[in-house]
């Protein structure tokens, strides 16, 4: 599986440490709220919500410089439109390597 | 230009906020977890420029976008260009970007808003669009934006911090003042009666001394009222 990377908020702080502090911040405050957000919706099938969860953390799963991860996201979105729970078992995985990463950042 | 940042998440406004410093033209005043407190703040102050997530919970980008009376240059931001393809409608629509966004797409973004300042202005000179606009307008109740039709109004009373809007069909309590709402409503249909009243002249049923009987109300009206009420009849 890939590794989650820094390389999208190297470049957005240009060499300035606050700013790269502040992002990572932010990512380390917001992934585990969403998180958390995400598997309480799942636990009552509000597919509507979970979708909504999704579509936040695949932001963060391109921030992170996950890109096959990013299209498998976008799979498990669409198949949440309809009703489907089919790939959630990857986007967990993902979910799984996200914070394990952001754990060591 | 002073651009506000609506979007429902922190990274996503972060990032735009570190973008924009980039660009010394460009100034963040405010920003909005939700489009509703955007909405609002929208009604007493001017913005040149919107950065608008397009996929927001409950109320989400095109709602707004609707919901905008006279709206500014927009840039859209999305993780789903499928999205951005409906909003394009609008000639306010600048331009829209993918996150996450870049620095050089970003850059390319603000230029195309910066030239369209002068086409903007033109567009919102065009009349008919904003009577249009103009026939109806929102109202915040619960966190929700609720349309009424200005032409179905018949009464709205000050009550407090509240105002009740009275309509052909249904009784709206809202959290604003008299005076505010008398800004967005057309002269030529309504009048401040009483300091707690203002009517929709067209629906009269009856004049009598210091009143006015609007549907079942009795309205009283103001000494210093009076003439500019009697001016607006159509006296036979």
């Amino acid at each position: 599986m890939e590794k989650p990377n820094l390389e999208y908020i190297n470049q957005l702080a240009r060499g300035d440490q606050s700013i790269k502090n502040e992002l990572i911040d932010v990512i380390k405050t917001e992934f585990p709220e969403e998180k958390k957000d995400y598997y309480n919706r799942l636990e009552n099938k509000e597919y509507k919500k979970i979708e909504e969860n999704v579509h936040k953390i695949k932001h963060k799963i391109s921030i992170l410089g996950l890109e096959k991860s990013y299209e498998i996201a976008n799979k498990f979105e669409h198949n949440l439109r309809e009703l489907n729970l089919k790939g959630k078992e990857d986007f967990d995985k993902i979910l799984k390597a996200i914070s394990d990463y952001i754990d060591t950042i | 230009m002073n651009c506000i940042i609506v979007d429902d998440e922190k990274m996503a406004r972060v990032i735009i906020k570190t973008l924009c410093n980039e660009i010394s033209s460009l100034s963040i005043v405010d920003e909005f977890s939700n489009a509703i407190q955007a909405i609002k703040f929208l009604n007493e102050n001017e913005i040149d420029l919107i950065f608008l997530d397009i996929h927001m919970p409950d109320f989400n980008g095109l709602d707004f976008i609707r919901s905008l009376k006279n709206p500014p240059k927009i840039i859209l931001t999305t993780s789903d260009p499928k999205f951005a393809i409906e909003a394009f409608e609008y000639d306010f629509i600048v331009d829209y970007l993918l996150k996450p966004i870049e620095l050089p797409r970003f850059k390319k973004a603000i230029d195309k808003a910066e030239k369209k300042e002068v086409s903007k202005t033109n567009a919102s000179s065009n009349t008919s669009t904003s009577k249009e606009i103009d026939n109806d307008f929102y109202v915040n109740i619960d966190r929700r934006l609720i349309k009424i039709d200005l032409p179905s109004i018949y009464l709205i009373e000050a009550k407090g911090d509240y105002i009740k809007i009275k309509t052909e069909d249904k009784d709206y309590t809202v959290h604003s003042t008299l005076k505010k709402i008398e800004e967005k409503l057309p002269d030529s249909l309504f009048l401040k009666v009483h300091r707690s009243y203002i009517i929709n002249v067209k629906k009269i049923i009856d004049i009598e001394d210091n009143s006015v009987l609007i549907k079942r109300d009795v309205i009283p009206v103001s000494r210093s009222k009076r003439p500019e009420l009697m001016k607006r009849l159509d006296l036979l």
